[in-house]
């Protein structure tokens, strides 16, 4: 007997998801109330407003400017869209490994009588959802600030609905295609670890090649011969076969009051083509990419080098202590998507000592000792951002990480303290390198006094330890045990509420210690002898108690948490 | 050795295990049985630490498991129902880091791990990260990191699941070596003809409550069930009127 399966429509294959979606966010209400809900809207609307502000402001300016301000605005828009697109194909082909080869719901769907098109239009969309959610409501703000100033009217709305749509879809397909076919040479597993290394390789290299070149020099005029060279510059376009160029010569066209429907048409028959050819090669591939993308990884690790080394270091520690250190840091190194993150842990550090150097505070003329002393001052509250960043990425996933174990962890005779100890040092020992040397050496380019290197030092010491019991503190209180991706854990609702305490702290320390460091900077001056008096000893009291509480209470905090956790 | 009181766990207004006292006495391999969704996992997750009671307490060789936790959990070892391990350690990996959480190391530890990779046929991967292992392969895992320590109590959850017949053979020789060296075994199992032929005292839970407890032939004596089997008796006590109409349905 022979039947042919009547098919689900493509809704009923997403309803899984879009049901599981709804439910999280109904469970995250719940456990949260109003005020996650309230925070979440209220940052979100102020980093909306923000973009928002400063763009119409750039806008308007470039609005100011005769014959120019339409290319300059243009221009802008030009490589706003293609950093999307860029951030998007990066991405896609990120999502398109999980949501096509390693998904739980796979199984289920490739032994239903689900067709190959309906499957892969499931999966496309999911990529794109995935992926994209976040460029989109960037691009909301940009495109409003363009709109209103324009006067793009309520048209622009729908308008820019479909010009933006087809510049998502595109790089989902090509995400997905690259995908299946490297799929199809390699193991899933070691494809991604291959493609997080390349992701974040390209991204990293992105980054420091963009600040090493120095583009605010190219915005000097005077860098151009004549106006000119600086007009054929603008007209170029900043790639003639990528979407965003012609998402964004549709955009300017409409706002400029003469619509081109050639790039829109480009945009439309470019996804439609690349859709249909991406369901083609997905027909051809995807069975034999999914047979492979089951198999193992298949590697063999004797382990010996983490317990000869660390091992041997912690030889005083209690055994249990000294096997969950070793256990965290083995994990850490043998899991490609995490270690990888190091690679824009040093862009990032590269970057940032690049831009102390690039200040112009010594170049010859005596240096304003009031300036040195200032932002080595301020160095200490953006190396502090730049450590709770860090933190964010590596401490605070921490907790959550353990989760599908946890059911050793407690039924075994583990001290929850201890295990609490072991994260926080592995965290923390890291960051304190890092934050020592990041403030020596930065200060060390600002040629600042002794006074100066020891109290940034000794703050820098007192955050980190603070940062990183924030960051642990957190993570326990906000655990996200359902994530399969580490890398997302931070971006959820706990790490926002983490960086922005993190924030109020290193502004209270910075308060703090600036009543202390003025009374030096203003004896040092107006050259009188530096008094250290009952005043200053007590505003650097305020700053190690306020530091000394934030690593107190989140750890107390989250040890609390930790026991009342249920599996 | 073990000893629940008035066990009660509420998740919201649903009450998974209602007011359960019962004693598993050293020596004994103890049967948990039920229908899906009963309580056992629960009554079982307890018992581990790794859930809180709502009410009542759990004594494991006299020591409370939430009050005193890390006295009894010394004793313990725990076979959860799904084996999730940290897929990035290698399988001696994982069975030294579980020795060192129950504070041992050393060459006994190495020697233990060897015999006990050897027993379970897991020697020629025991440098593998275990990643690469199958089901019934981290559920062997699993057992011997629960028997690394030398526990003298041991909870464990669908044993059975995802192992060939020799490992099941080899699980069912161990549990009762283990029971017959004064060790204590309370196992939650689907498996009935494996309770009726291992278990020295089965329970019977049904909707969080224990609604028959003893040997199989106290059970049918209690229940009036002749000579019927653990099988039949199990139906009878949880609703076996559902199976009949689920066949029903099944053979329509």
């Amino acid at each position: 007997m022979t039947a042919r399966a009547v098919q689900p429509s493509l809704w009923h294959v997403l309803q899984p998801k879009w049901r599981t979606a709804r439910q999280r966010l109904r469970e995250a209400r719940e456990r949260g109330g109003w005020g996650r809900v309230s925070i979440l809207v209220t940052v979100g609307s102020l980093f909306w407003a923000a973009v928002y502000k400063i763009l119409y402001a750039v806008l308007k300016y470039f609005r100011g400017v005769e014959d120019l301000g339409p290319l300059l605005a243009g221009k802008l828009l030009g490589l706003v869209l293609l950093a999307f697109v860029s951030i998007l194909i990066l991405s896609n082909i990120i999502t398109a490994l999980s949501s096509f080869f390693l998904a739980k719901d796979l199984d289920l769907l490739v032994s239903a009588p689900v067709d190959w098109l309906r499957l892969y239009l499931a999966k496309l969309w999911e990529t794109v959802i995935h992926s994209s959610w976040m460029v989109a409501l960037m691009i909301v703000p940009i495109l409003a600030a363009f709109g209103v100033i324009y006067d793009g009217g309520v048209l622009f709305i729908p308008y820019a609905v479909l010009t933006i749509l087809p510049m998502l879809l595109l790089p989902a397909v090509l995400g997905a295609a690259l995908t299946l076919i490297l799929v199809n040479v390699f193991p899933a597993r070691r494809t991604r670890d291959l493609l997080s290394l390349i992701a974040l390789g390209a991204a990293g290299g992105v980054i420091l090649i963009f600040r090493l070149i120095r583009p605010e020099q190219l915005a000097r005029p005077e860098g151009f011969r004549n106006l000119l060279d600086f007009i054929t510059v603008l007209r170029t376009p900043t790639s003639p076969f990528l979407p965003s160029e012609w998402a964004t010569k549709a955009i300017m066209s409409y706002l400029r009051g003469s619509i081109d429907p050639l790039p829109l048409v480009l945009l439309w028959t470019t996804a439609g083509a690349f859709i249909t050819f991406g369901a083609l090669l997905h027909r051809q591939m995807f069975a034999t990419g999914f047979t492979k993308a089951q198999e193992g990884a298949e590697r063999f690790v004797r382990g010996t080098f983490w317990r000869w080394t660390v091992g041997s270091l912690l030889t005083p520690l209690a055994v249990a202590k000294r096997e969950f250190v070793l256990k965290d840091i083995k994990l850490f190194f043998r899991d490609t998507t995490q270690w990888s993150q190091l690679i824009l842990l040093a862009v990032l550090v590269v970057v940032y000592v690049f831009n102390i150097k690039a200040l112009p505070l010594h170049r010859g003329e005596p240096v304003g000792f009031f300036y040195v002393n200032l932002v080595s001052f301020l160095n200490l509250g953006l190396a502090g951002f730049v450590l709770a960043s860090i933190a964010a990425r590596f401490i605070f996933p921490a907790v959550s990480l353990e989760g599908r174990q946890m059911w050793l962890l407690r039924s075994s005779p583990l001290d929850l303290r201890a295990l609490l100890w072991s994260k926080y040092w592995v965290g923390t020992v890291p960051l304190l390198v890092l934050a020592l040397l990041l403030t020596g050496v930065t200060n060390v380019l600002l040629q600042v006094s002794s006074f100066m290197m020891i109290v940034s030092l000794a703050t820098i010491c007192a955050l980190t330890l603070a940062i990183s019991a924030l960051a642990l503190g957190y993570g326990a209180l906000y655990p996200q045990f359902e994530t399969e991706n580490a890398a997302q854990i931070p971006t959820s609702f706990g790490g926002l509420v983490f960086m922005m305490t993190t924030v109020a702290l290193l502004g209270a320390v910075i308060l703090a210690l600036s009543q202390a460091v003025y009374t030096y900077v203003r004896a040092m001056y107006e050259g009188h002898p530096v008094v250290i008096d009952a005043k200053m000893i007590g505003w650097f009291t305020v700053a190690a108690a306020v530091c000394a509480a934030a690593t107190v209470i989140p750890l107390k905090i989250g040890l609390k948490r930790m026991e009342q956790f249920e599996f | 050795m073990i000893r629940l009181e008035n066990l009660t766990k509420h998740y919201g207004s649903f009450v998974a295990v209602d007011d359960i006292t019962m004693e598993v006495p050293r020596g004994l391999l103890h049967g948990f049985l039920g229908p899906n969704g009963a309580g056992k996992t629960t009554t079982l997750r307890m018992i581990a630490g790794i859930l809180r009671p709502t009410d009542g307490r759990v004594l494991i060789g006299g020591d409370d498991v939430h009050k005193k936790p890390l006295a009894a959990k010394m004793r313990l070892g725990f076979i959860p129902d799904r084996p999730f391990v940290y897929d990035k350690l290698t399988g001696a990996e994982f069975l030294r880091f579980v020795a060192g959480l129950y504070g041992q190391e050393g060459d006994a530890i190495d020697r233990r791990i060897a015999e006990l990779l050897e027993v379970f046929e897991l020697t020629s991967w025991k440098d593998e990260l275990v990643e690469a292992y199958s089901h019934g392969m981290r559920q062997k895992l699993i057992i011997s990191s629960a028997l690394i320590h030398r526990p003298e109590v041991i909870v464990v959850d669908e044993p059975m699941v995802g192992l060939d017949p020799k490992a099941a053979r080899l699980l069912k020789d161990i549990f009762r070596q283990f029971v017959g060296k004064g060790g204590t075994v309370l196992m939650s199992t689907h498996t009935l003809e494996v309770a009726e032929a291992m278990c020295d005292r089965i329970a019977i839970i049904q909707h969080g409550k224990i609604v028959a407890e003893g040997t199989v032939p106290d059970l049918r004596r209690q229940h009036q069930a002749g000579d019927a089997s653990l099988e039949e008796l199990f139906l009878k006590l949880t609703g076996g009127a559902h199976a009949r109409e689920l066949a029903e349905v099944l053979g329509r």
